[in-house]
C-alpha cells in the first residue's frame, strides 16, 4: 500500500486534480458521513479552502511543494489553533477559542496543510473508545455500532473513513495506538519530548506526546518528520539530533531481534493472539530474529498509570474555574460558589471521576502510599525496558488486548481502564511506540499490532511497519478504495 | 509563670528580574492592569512554563550571600489551591528539593539566625474589589519569588526587625530586588510561640500573615505574646492556626479557616525538569558577590574605627556605602567624612527612598578636598557646611570657596573677641569661678557667634580655657 499523501502530490503536479477540487471532496464526504461517523466537533471549511487556493497558486506557478502542503488533514479536538475553537470534547469549552497555535499546528499551518476541521475525542482525552465525548461518541467506519477507541476517537474515524488523510493525534496512555488499531490504521506515539506538547491542552504533562494517525506507513513517516523537531518553549521537548524516519524507510529489517513479551499476552483473545503470531512469522520470514522476554515489572503498569494519569490531570484541569475562560456558570454566589458551579455544570462524569481519583491520591497522608509509589515503580518500567533493548532492538506486542468493541458495551470505568494494559507501558518509560494493522478478527474488525522501541527509534519502528506492509502488500488496512471514493466524488 | 518568646520568618522577596519566571513578560511594577500578562501567565490551556534562568542566578546569589549551601540539583513541585488570582489553580514553586539550604545571618547583636531554606517560586495576580465587582489583574502573575525561611531562633521582635533590615540591605547589594515592603517586593509572615523560661521543646505556634510594615510587626507580635501567654496563664492552649493583624484594632484575629487550612497536594512539576547547576556556572556566580554589608561594617570598624551604629548606616544602602568610601578614598580622612556624611549629608536626603537612589550633585573627589581643607584649618566646620550647600546648589567649587577659603579669624582678633565676650557675660564668668565649669561654652558661644562662624572653634574653646584659668 503506497502513501496517499505522495499520491496525491503526484495528482496535483500531473493537474489531474487541483488542491481545491480534492479538498471540496473531503468536505462533500465530511458533511455526508458526519451523522454516520460523528468524527468532527469543528469544521474548518473556509480555512481549508482558503489553503487550498495558496497550494493551487504554487502549483501553477510550478513551484514545488514541502512535503505535506496541500494534503487535507485534521487535527483531534484538543490541540489549540488560533482563531479556531478548540472544545477538548467538553461542555467547559465547547465556546473556547484559542488565543495561539500549537507548536504543532504551527509547523504544519506553515506548510500550508490543509486544515479540514477538528476531530472527536473522549472529554478531555479521558476514556479509550471515545464515548465520553459532550458532542456525543464517534464511530468506527468499519462497523458504526462499534466504538473506534479512544481517545482519539474522531482523528482514527476519519483517517479510517477517508474524511482526511491523516490527522494528529495525542497519547497519554494508548489513546493514538488503540484507535488506529481499532480502526485499522497507523498511529505512531512519539519519544516523550520528540514532538512538542505546546498548545496540547494538557491531559497528564509527564505522558502526554502529539503523534500522527495515517493510512499508511509512509503517511505516518513523513507527518512525523515534519512535526518532531526541538521547541525552545517546551522545557520536555529534545534537542534536536532527530534522524529522519522516512530516510532508511524501504531498508528491510534482516538481522534485528524482536522481544516477544510474555506480560503483553495476559487476558488478549485468541483471533488477536493468532494474528499476532503471524505478525512475528511475518517478521522472521524477513529475517528479523524473535527473543522470548519477560518483564514482570509491567504488571504493575495500569494501576501506576491511573494513579500518575489521574493525579497530573486533577492538576492541570484545575484552572476552568469559570473564571478566565471556558464555561461559566449563569447564577452564583460568590467566587467559591462559582467555582464550585461552573466545575460541576461543565465537566462529565468520566472526568469528575478522574479529577476525585487523583485528587485523593495526592492528599495530604495517601501521597506516599500512591503517587509516590507509582513513581518508583515507574522507575522500575523504566529499568525494565532498558534491560529488555538489551537483548532486541524492539517488541512486538498487541495493541489492544481485543477488537473495536460495541458503544455502551463496557458500562464501568474499569472495564475501560482494562483496555489500556497493552499501551500504557511506553507512556510511563516515555518511549515510541506505533500500532499498525496486522489481521482482522471474525467479524472483519482490524487486529493491531505494537511495536515499541528505545527512545527516538521511530524511524526503526515505522521501518519495521513499513517492511510488514510491503510484505503483507496492505492486505491488513481498511479503506483501499479511497481512490474511487475521491474520483467519484469529483 | 514568665514565658519565653519563640519566632521564625518567611519572607518573601520579589525578584527584580527582566522578565517572569516562566515566560518572556516583563517584570514590572505599577502598569495597567492585565498588559503584561500572555497566554502563560494567566494559564490558558495548552501553555507550557520555560523556567528564566536569571531568576536562578538571582536566588543562587541570595543563597551564596546567606550562606546556604547551593543545590546542585534541584525541583520545581505544584502547589495547588483554588483562587481566582491564581491563574492555574496551582503555583510553581519548590517543595522537597529547594534551591538553597541550611545558611544563616547574624544579627547586630551578635545572635546567629538559621536560614533552613531559600525556593523560588512564582507570584500569584491581585484582586482588585471594585465594591460591586471583583477584578482580577494578572500583571504579578508569574513575577519571581524567592521565600527565605529561618528556623525559630527570634527572641524579641526587634531582632526580627533588625534581619529584615539587614535582609534588605542584602539584597539590594546583590542589585536583585529593591525589597520595599510597602509596595509588596518583601512581604513577611510570622510565626510566633511562647514557651515557659528554660524549656527546651516549643510551644503551639501560630503564623501571622502578611506583614507589611517593621512597625505593624513589632506591634503584632507583641500582641500575640500577650494573647498566647493570657491563654496559658488561664490554663487554656494556643491552636495551631493562621491569623491577621488588625491594623486599627492592633490585634491579630483568626483567618477563616477555609483559607488557612489547605491541603496543597504537591507534587513533582511535569512540565520543568530538574534545575541543574554546575560546579563551574556557581564558581562564576560566586565571583559575582559583591562585598556584602557585613563585611563592609567590619572593615569600617576594624580599618577606620567607625562606631559599629555610623557603620550600619552607611552599609545599609549600597549607593551611600559606595559614595562614602569614594570619599574616604579622595581624603583619607575615614572619620570625618563618616561624621559629615550621616550628619551634613543624611539631612538632605527625606527618607529611605532617597537613600536607596542615592545621588549627590558632588562628585566625592571634591567632597573629599573640603574635607582636606577643613582637616587643615583652612575652613571652620560652619564654613565648610556653607560651602557644600553651595556646592549642592551648584555652585561651582571655585566660586563656593571664594572669600572663605582662609578667612579665618587671626590670632589677634581671637584674642579680642575673647575679651569682649568676657565683658559682655559677666555672670557666665562668675558661675564658671564658682565651679559650674560648662558656664564657659556660653563664652565660646559667644566668640563664635561674633566671628560669624570664622573662628575655629577648637582654639576659640582654648583661649577662653586659658583666660578663666588666669582668672581664678
Amino acid at each position: 500500500m503506497e502513501s496517499r499523501i505522495k499520491a496525491i502530490h503526484q495528482w496535483y503536479y500531473e493537474r489531474k486534480l487541483s488542491c481545491e477540487e480534492l479538498t471540496r471532496c473531503y468536505l462533500q464526504r465530511i458533511q455526508r458521513e458526519q451523522p454516520r461517523l460523528n468524527a468532527y466537533i469543528t469544521c474548518t471549511q473556509e480555512h481549508a479552502l482558503r489553503q487550498a487556493r495558496t497550494v493551487d497558486g504554487k502549483l501553477s506557478r510550478k513551484e514545488r511543494l514541502m512535503p505535506l502542503e496541500g494534503i487535507p488533514m485534521t487535527l483531534k479536538d484538543n490541540i489549540s489553533t488560533r482563531g479556531i475553537r478548540t472544545t477538548c470534547a467538553s461542555k467547559m469549552l465547547h465556546e473556547y477559542v484559542p488565543i495561539y497555535d500549537a507548536f504543532v499546528w504551527q509547523r504544519l499551518n506553515h506548510q500550508n496543510a490543509v486544515l479540514l476541521g477538528k476531530t472527536n475525542l473522549d472529554e478531555f482525552a479521558m476514556g479509550s473508545s471515545g464515548e465520553t465525548s459532550y458532542f456525543g461518541p464517534a464511530r468506527n467506519p468499519v462497523r458504526v455500532d462499534r466504538a473506534p477507541g479512544g481517545s482519539s476517537s474522531g482523528t482514527a474515524a476519519a483517517v479510517g473513513g477517508n474524511l482526511a488523510v491523516y490527522g494528529l493525534g495525542s497519547d497519554t496512555g494508548g489513546s493514538i495506538r488503540q484507535p488506529a488499531a481499532f480502526c485499522g490504521v497507523v498511529g505512531v506515539k512519539p519519544t516523550y519530548g520528540a514532538v512538542s506538547r505546546r498548545g496540547l491542552i494538557a491531559h497528564a504533562s509527564g505522558l502526554d506526546q502529539i503523534g500522527p494517525i495515517a493510512a499508511t506507513v509512509t503517511d505516518a513517516a513523513l507527518v512525523m518528520d515534519a512535526i518532531s523537531c526541538w521547541d525552545k518553549e517546551d522545557a520536555t521537548s529534545l534537542p534536536d539530533q532527530r534522524i529522519s524516519c522516512l530516510k532508511d524507510l524501504e531498508s528491510g529489517i534482516k538481522g534485528l531481534r524482536f522481544g516477544v513479551v510474555w506480560e503483553y499476552h495476559h487476558g488478549i483473545t485468541m483471533e488477536v493472539a493468532d494474528a499476532l503470531e503471524q505478525a512475528a512469522e511475518a517478521l522472521e520470514k524477513l529475517g528479523a530474529v524473535r527473543v522470548e522476554l519477560k518483564l514482570p515489572a509491567l504488571q504493575c503498569a495500569l494501576p501506576v498509570y491511573y494513579v500518575l494519569a489521574c493525579a497530573q490531570a486533577a492538576s492541570n484541569l484545575g484552572r476552568y474555574d469559570g473564571v478566565r475562560f471556558g464555561r461559566r456558570t449563569d447564577r452564583y454566589d460568590g467566587i467559591d460558589d462559582l467555582i464550585r458551579r461552573s466545575r460541576g455544570e461543565g465537566f462529565g462524569k468520566e472526568v469528575k471521576h478522574r479529577i476525585l481519583l487523583g485528587t485523593y491520591v495526592l492528599s495530604e497522608g495517601y501521597y506516599d502510599a500512591y503517587y509516590q509509589k507509582a513513581q518508583t515503580l515507574r522507575e522500575e518500567i523504566k529499568g525494565a525496558f532498558y534491560q529488555a533493548f538489551s537483548h532486541c532492538d524492539f517488541l512486538l506486542s498487541p495493541t489492544a488486548a481485543g477488537t473495536a468493541y460495541r458503544i455502551g458495551e463496557k458500562e464501568k470505568c474499569v472495564d475501560h481502564y482494562q483496555t489500556d494494559i497493552c499501551t500504557v507501558p511506553a507512556n510511563l518509560a516515555g518511549l515510541p511506540a506505533l500500532s499498525a494493522p496486522c489481521g482482522f478478527d471474525g467479524e472483519g474488525l482490524p487486529i493491531g499490532m505494537q511495536l515499541t522501541g528505545p527512545k527516538m527509534s521511530e524511524p526503526l519502528l515505522l521501518r519495521v511497519a513499513r517492511s510488514f506492509e510491503r510484505e503483507t502488500e496492505g492486505s491488513y488496512q481498511v479503506g483501499k478504495n479511497w481512490e474511487d471514493q475521491v474520483w467519484n466524488m469529483n | 509563670m514568665e514565658y519565653e518568646l519563640i519566632l521564625g520568618l518567611e519572607t518573601h522577596v520579589e525578584l527584580s528580574t527582566h522578565t517572569k519566571i516562566f515566560c518572556g513578560c516583563p517584570v514590572r511594577f505599577g502598569r495597567e492592569p492585565n498588559t503584561d500578562c500572555c497566554p502563560v501567565c494567566v494559564g490558558m490551556p495548552g501553555t507550557l512554563p520555560m523556567l528564566n534562568r536569571e531568576a536562578v542566578h538571582d536566588a543562587a546569589l541570595a543563597g551564596m550571600a546567606l550562606q546556604c549551601r547551593i543545590n546542585p540539583v534541584s525541583r520545581m513541585s505544584r502547589k495547588h489551591y483554588f483562587y481566582p488570582d491564581l491563574a492555574k489553580a496551582y503555583q510553581i514553586t519548590q517543595q522537597e528539593i529547594p534551591l538553597c539550604e541550611h545558611g544563616a545571618l547574624q544579627l547586630s547583636d551578635g545572635h546567629n539566625i538559621r536560614i533552613r531554606r531559600i525556593h523560588m517560586e512564582e507570584d500569584a495576580g491581585k484582586l482588585i474589589h471594585t465594591g460591586s465587582e471583583i477584578l482580577v489583574d494578572y500583571n504579578r502573575a508569574g513575577v519571581p519569588l524567592i521565600e527565605i525561611v529561618t528556623e525559630p531562633d527570634f527572641r524579641t521582635p526587634r531582632q526580627a526587625v533588625d534581619y529584615l533590615e539587614q535582609l534588605q540591605a542584602i539584597m539590594r547589594y546583590l542589585g536583585i530586588s529593591d525589597c520595599k515592603m510597602q509596595e509588596g517586593s518583601l512581604r513577611v509572615d510570622v510565626n510566633v510561640s511562647v514557651r515557659p523560661k528554660g524549656w527546651k521543646s516549643l510551644g503551639v505556634r501560630t503564623e501571622i500573615k502578611n506583614m507589611n510594615s517593621m512597625a505593624f510587626l513589632v506591634k503584632a507580635v507583641e500582641f500575640e505574646y500577650q494573647r498566647q501567654t493570657a491563654l496559658l496563664n488561664q490554663g487554656g492552649v494556643v491552636n495551631r492556626e493562621t491569623r491577621r493583624y488588625d491594623q486599627r484594632k492592633g490585634e491579630t484575629l483568626p483567618m477563616r479557616q477555609k483559607e488557612a487550612d489547605n491541603d496543597y497536594r504537591y507534587f513533582e512539576e511535569p512540565d520543568i525538569p530538574h534545575i541543574a547547576i554546575t560546579q563551574e556556572e556557581l564558581d562564576a556566580w560566586r565571583r559575582e558577590l559583591p562585598e556584602l554589608p557585613a563585611q563592609k561594617r567590619r572593615r569600617y570598624q576594624i580599618d577606620w574605627g567607625i562606631s559599629p551604629q555610623d557603620a550600619y548606616s552607611l552599609t545599609k544602602y549600597p549607593a551611600v556605602a559606595a559614595y562614602f568610601e569614594k570619599v574616604c578614598q579622595a581624603s583619607g580622612l575615614p572619620n570625618r567624612a563618616a561624621k559629615w556624611m550621616l550628619s551634613e549629608i543624611f539631612a538632605f536626603l527625606p527618607d529611605e527612598d532617597a537613600k536607596q537612589n542615592f545621588a549627590l550633585a558632588v562628585t566625592p573627589q571634591k567632597f573629599g578636598s573640603l574635607l582636606l581643607l577643613e582637616e587643615q584649618g583652612e575652613l571652620t566646620h560652619a564654613m565648610a557646611k556653607d560651602v557644600m550647600a553651595d556646592l549642592l546648589a551648584g555652585t561651582s567649587f571655585n566660586q563656593a570657596l571664594l572669600g572663605r577659603r582662609g578667612n579665618i579669624v587671626t590670632e589677634d582678633d581671637l584674642e579680642t573677641l575673647c575679651s569682649q565676650a568676657l565683658e559682655e557675660f559677666p555672670g557666665a564668668v562668675q558661675d564658671y569661678l564658682k565651679g559650674k565649669k560648662q558656664a564657659a561654652k556660653v563664652l565660646v558661644g559667644a566668640v563664635m557667634r561674633a566671628s560669624g562662624g570664622r573662628a575655629d572653634p577648637r582654639q576659640a574653646q582654648q583661649r577662653i580655657a586659658q583666660r578663666l584659668q588666669e582668672l581664678e
